[in-house]
Formats: C-alpha cells, sequence, structure tokens
C-alpha cells in the first residue's frame, strides 16, 4: 500500500508537468490548428536563459522570470515570423515548420550551450515522499491553469481570444484583431511552455532533455482531445499516474510503451479522445 | 502524378541536339504500360549505380547505400503521406523492426541467404504495420501523428527490457557474408554491399511506383483529397488506409534491413525520434506527391550532413558548433522551403525543367 501512495504522489507530480506542456499544445491548436511540434525546443531556450540567469544572478526565482519572459518573446515571435506566413495552407505545412524550428532551436542550444549536461537546481527541496518540490510543481500547474481559465471566461482580451479562435470572419468584423489575439495565445502557450520546461529539466540541462517529456505532454494532449484544455490537464494527469504505476509494478523501460498503449487504448474508443464533442460535417 | 516518366522526359528533352524529336520520345516512353516502364527505368538505374560505385572508393559506395536505403523509407513514407494523407510521425520504428529482424536472423540463423531475410523482414514489418494500422485507422491528422510519435519512441526501449536477446543501448553488431569469392577481383565488398541495397531498393520502388500509379494508388489519392467524398464515391475508406499502411511499413522494415545489413549493427540510439522526424523532413524537403520526391530527400539527408562536417572543417569552427552545424541547416532548409517552395525541391527542379522547355 505504502508503494501504491509513492507511485500516485509521484505519477501527480510528474502529471502536472505533462499537464503543462499538454495545456501550451492545446492552447496553439485551438488558435491556428497547429500541433506545435518546436514547443519543447522553446521551453528549452527558455530554460537554458533561465540557467544563464541564475548562474550570473545566484538567484533561481531571478531565472525562473527570466524563463517566462524568453516563452513569452520566442511564442510571440514564432506566430508572427514561421507561422502566419503557411496559416490556412496544409496543415502539413505548418507541422513541417514547427518541426524545422525544433531542429534550429536544438542545434543552436547545443552551440551555445554545448551539449554536455549541465547542472541544474530544483528551486526547493526535492527529497521525500512528497517533496517541496513536487509541491511546487503541482501548484504552479494548478495555478496557471486557474488563471488562464479566469482570463478565457472572465476578461475582455479572453473573450476576443476566443472569438479569433472559433469565428475569425465574425471576430474581425466585430473590431478584434485577430491576427494579435493569435500571437496573444502562441505567446500565453508558451509562457506555459516554459514553466513546464522548468519543472521537467532538473536536475540536469541538455538539447534533448524535454524530448521525451514532449512525447508524453502530445499524448496526453491528444488523449484528452486536442481542443479542450481540460482534457489536456487530465490527460496529463492519467499519463502521469499510468506511467507511474506502470513504471513502479511493471519495471521502467516499459514506461513509453504504457503511454503508448494508453494512447491507444484510448483513442480506440474515442478517436477524438477523451474529452473532445462529436463534430458533423458538411460534405 | 508519378513522375518517374517526368524525369525521363526531361533528360531526354535536354540531351545533346535533341529539340524537334525529343518530345516524342518522351511521349513513347510515357505511353508503355507501368508495368513495362518501371522495372525498365529500376534497370537503368541499377546499371547507373554500379558504373558509378565502380569508379568511387568505400567510404563513397557506403554512402551511395546510405541514399538507396533512405530513398527507400522515405518512398515508403511518400505512399503514406504524400498518396494517403496520413501523417506518421513513426516510421523510424518500422525501419527498427527491420533492423533488428536482419540482424537477429543472421546471428542465429547465418545459414539464410540475405535475400530470404529480406523477404522474412518485409512480411514481419509488414505484419507490424497492419496492427499499428488497424490501431490507428479511425484517427485522423494530429491524432494519428501523436500515436505514431508515441511509437517511435516506445519501440526503442524494448532493446532495454530484453538484453539477452536484443543487446541493450549497446544493439546488435553482427558481421555479412560480402562479395562472393568468384568476384573476388572484381568487385569490392563495399561494392557489393551498395549494389545489393540498391537492387533491393530499386525492387521496393517498382512495387511502390506501380501501385501508386494503378487503381489502389487512385484510391488513395482520393482519400487525401476528401476523406468524406471518397467514402461516399464507395471507396472502402478503412481498408485503403490500412494497406496503404502496410504497404509503407514494408518499405521502412526493408529499409532498416538494408541499413543494418550496410553497417552490420542494429543499436537502439539510431532509430531515435530523430530518425522518424528526419524522413519525413526529408520527404517534404524532397517534395510531396511524386516518386522523385523520395529520391532528392534521401540524397539531401545523407549529403547535407556530410557537407556541414566539411564545412565546419574548412572553417575550424568551434566543436561544438561543428556538431550541430547539420542539424541547424537542415532545420532552416526546412523551413526556407515551406515558406518559399512549398513543392520541394522535385517541384523546383520540375519548374525550372518547364521554363527551359518553354524557353527553347
Amino acid at each position: 500500500m505504502d508503494q501504491f501512495i509513492d507511485l500516485t504522489l509521484n505519477g501527480l507530480s510528474q502529471g502536472a508537468v505533462y499537464a503543462a506542456l499538454a495545456l501550451s499544445l492545446v492552447i496553439i491548436y485551438q488558435a491556428t490548428r497547429v500541433v506545435n511540434f518546436a514547443q519543447p525546443a522553446l521551453a528549452l531556450i527558455s530554460v537554458y536563459i533561465a540557467y544563464t540567469v541564475s548562474q550570473a544572478t545566484g538567484s533561481y526565482w531571478l531565472g525562473f522570470g527570466a524563463a517566462l519572459a524568453t516563452g513569452l518573446v520566442l511564442g510571440a515571435a514564432t506566430e508572427r515570423l514561421l507561422i502566419r506566413p503557411v496559416h490556412g495552407r496544409s496543415p502539413l505545412n505548418a507541422i513541417i515548420v514547427t518541426l524545422g524550428l525544433l531542429l534550429v532551436l536544438q542545434g543552436l542550444a547545443g552551440m551555445i550551450w554545448t551539449n554536455e549536461p549541465h547542472s541544474f537546481g530544483y528551486p526547493m527541496d526535492y527529497r521525500g515522499r512528497f517533496s517541496a518540490a513536487d509541491w511546487f510543481a503541482l501548484g504552479s500547474v494548478g495555478t496557471a491553469a486557474l488563471l488562464l481559465f479566469g482570463l478565457y471566461r472572465f476578461t475582455p482580451l479572453g473573450l476576443r481570444m476566443r472569438a479569433a479562435a472559433f469565428r475569425p470572419e465574425a471576430a474581425r468584423l466585430s473590431g478584434v484583431r485577430v491576427g494579435l489575439m493569435l500571437t496573444a495565445g502562441w505567446a500565453i502557450a508558451s509562457v506555459i511552455g516554459a514553466l513546464a520546461g522548468m519543472l521537467a529539466a532538473p536536475p540536469f540541462i541538455f538539447p534533448n532533455v524535454l524530448d521525451e517529456v514532449f512525447i508524453f505532454a502530445i499524448a496526453a494532449a491528444v488523449v484528452g482531445g486536442l481542443e479542450n484544455p481540460f482534457g489536456a490537464l487530465a490527460g496529463g494527469v492519467l499519463l502521469g499516474l499510468g506511467m507511474s504505476y506502470v513504471s513502479g509494478y511493471a519495471g521502467p523501460e516499459l514506461t513509453t510503451l504504457a503511454a503508448l498503449a494508453i494512447l491507444v487504448v484510448v483513442l480506440s474508443i474515442r478517436p477524438d479522445g477523451l474529452f473532445s464533442r462529436p463534430t458533423a460535417r458538411k460534405v | 502524378m508519378v513522375s518517374l516518366s517526368d524525369h525521363e522526359s526531361t533528360s531526354r528533352d535536354g540531351g545533346p541536339g535533341g529539340a524537334a524529336p525529343a518530345p516524342t520520345l518522351g511521349d513513347r516512353w510515357r505511353a508503355l504500360p507501368a508495368l513495362v516502364r518501371f522495372p525498365l527505368a529500376a534497370v537503368a538505374a541499377f546499371a547507373a549505380i554500379v558504373a558509378l560505385t565502380s569508379v568511387t572508393g568505400p567510404t563513397a559506395d557506403l554512402r551511395i547505400g546510405s541514399v538507396g536505403y533512405y530513398m527507400l523509407a522515405i518512398a515508403g513514407l511518400q505512399l503514406l503521406i504524400g498518396y494517403s494523407g496520413q501523417i506518421s510521425l513513426g516510421h523510424g520504428a518500422f525501419m527498427f523492426i527491420g533492423a533488428y529482424t536482419v540482424a537477429l536472423l543472421v546471428l542465429n540463423q547465418p545459414a539464410l541467404p540475405l535475400w530470404l531475410n529480406m523477404i522474412i523482414t518485409v512480411v514481419l514489418s509488414c505484419g507490424a504495420g497492419l496492427l499499428v494500422g488497424a490501431a490507428t485507422a479511425r484517427l485522423h491528422g494530429p491524432y494519428l501523428a501523436g500515436a505514431t510519435l508515441a511509437l517511435a519512441v516506445g519501440l526503442p526501449s524494448l532493446t532495454v527490457r530484453y538484453p539477452e536477446l536484443l543487446g541493450g543501448s549497446n544493439g546488435l553488431a553482427f558481421s555479412t557474408r560480402g562479395a562472393p569469392a568468384s568476384l573476388a577481383g572484381v568487385v569490392t565488398d563495399t561494392q557489393w554491399q551498395a549494389a545489393a541495397v540498391w537492387l533491393t531498393t530499386l525492387i521496393g520502388l517498382v512495387v511502390l511506383a506501380t501501385i501508386s500509379a494503378g487503381r489502389l494508388g487512385r484510391r488513395m489519392r482520393a482519400l487525401r483529397d476528401d476523406e468524406s467524398a471518397a467514402g461516399l464515391a464507395g471507396i472502402p475508406v478503412g481498408r485503403t488506409k490500412v494497406i496503404a499502411f502496410v504497404i509503407s511499413a514494408g518499405a521502412g522494415g526493408l529499409a532498416g534491413a538494408c541499413q543494418a545489413y550496410l553497417l552490420g549493427t542494429a543499436t537502439p540510439s539510431s532509430f531515435g525520434v530523430t530518425l522518424s522526424l528526419s524522413l519525413l523532413a526529408a520527404l517534404v524537403l524532397g517534395g510531396l506527391g511524386s516518386m522523385w520526391g523520395a529520391f532528392f530527400g534521401a540524397v539531401a539527408l545523407v549529403y547535407i550532413e556530410l557537407w556541414g562536417e566539411d564545412l565546419a572543417h574548412a572553417l575550424s569552427l568551434d566543436s561544438n558548433v561543428a556538431n550541430n552545424l547539420p542539424i541547424v541547416f537542415f532545420g532552416v532548409l526546412l523551413i526556407l522551403i515551406i515558406l518559399v517552395w512549398p513543392r520541394g525541391l522535385h517541384g523546383m527542379a520540375s519548374s525550372l525543367a518547364g521554363s527551359v522547355r518553354r524557353g527553347r
């Protein structure tokens, strides 16, 4: 029973990280119909900036702030410079552009900070059954989700962003600057991505550190249904728990296969994810 | 759409002195039935490869061989993505299956000839493709991409789970017979290997090209353009999707088998996400929707990395910069191609050829 509780707690804190990254994918997918494969690279650069800033100033929290700010800028720049020109063409084009960006940023990270791992600390104590660092992960992702919900639900900016995503033409006619709203969506998503990166990277940071986390995040987003932020959160937690149990009871090498199994089982029952509404389409 | 013929006609058009009769030759070539045309083109290509490797050294032979197997894998992906419109980000997984099948067969059944190993590989990877295809047939777009990506990451971790059988993270190393003794002075081992890989590749390509030129190919393209309309027109949507997946998995497995044969090893690290993404990138770089795109993509994949290394040497760059130069270059190229020339290198080549023809 003790092991079960440990695995559950561990799964929850891991799941929070997947949920945050999945959330960042879903926000972008909702707004622009693009799965942003460059998300782990945007987060990676943010974490490296945090590393550099904390090294220079000696403060984890200054680095943390720098990471979020970097995420904001990178997300907005990506939408403006790379996604807008291919927007509305085939979905594959946008996927390829983000894959290209992924390669470029990972390569640049290797060039600037080398491919060797640097040690990168936790914000607080990470030892023990459910450590302060675990609480921090769960708490910060929960806070981010609540803030996001508040933004979309209760602020004029959120309303405009939703309008721009769901009815771009109607929104434009009502005076919403649709392009600006899409940029804002990418920026917010990349801030959440940067948060996920900060939680996922310790104890070491190297150019491929977020690859595996990203795979689980995309699995979480798909399981939850790419259109639904709550689905992303639930998918992240589901995946975190499932993989923690598999890792604990069956062996850690099987975690990625477990993610695949969860994905296949969920999608064969609901091909558009757990929390998607069935869509009708004109032929 | 299948432009083996396009290229034949342009190369003949561009031949010395052939202004007036050239189009008729091209037309006559295109009028040949696919079952004659593709094998003829393959025989010509094989002769060209044998001629080419007879003047190059061992390193270049291996590189020519790698262009071959990458081309096969990318052509299989072309059939899946470019023709049937299903995005797979996990095709490296089938190359993984192919490579490990050959490695296990050579290690455990050394008496079996290579061609039989290849056939067993194709059967096994088609079987794997059937499983995956059937499990994912109802998925579309990003959902399929996510599921296949998880496959690409999950499968190689099996090697760590079963280290006695699959060699753990070091993988399996084996040696194959080189050129037969009777040809000892005539061809070198690497020439023989490159020729074997290209023979396999070309046979695979003939099959892929024939399929995509035929009824099944038309069905796939109808599916890609509009799934609901294709269904209404009586095309069995699910079955066609699964068949495309099976064929494409077979090509991927065979490509992996060729890679293992060429390198003499199968290691999990060479079948990571990077491989799957590189295959997709090369496909788009070469050009979607044409089998020639696979050729350009494979050449780009092998030689861009090489040029990157040479360039880094020439400029005597810092090793951190040098190691990461090819990947950055590849990424930049990918973005530029999509932004500036969405039809890829093949589209670029054919519109250049078109403007040359018009200009004359």
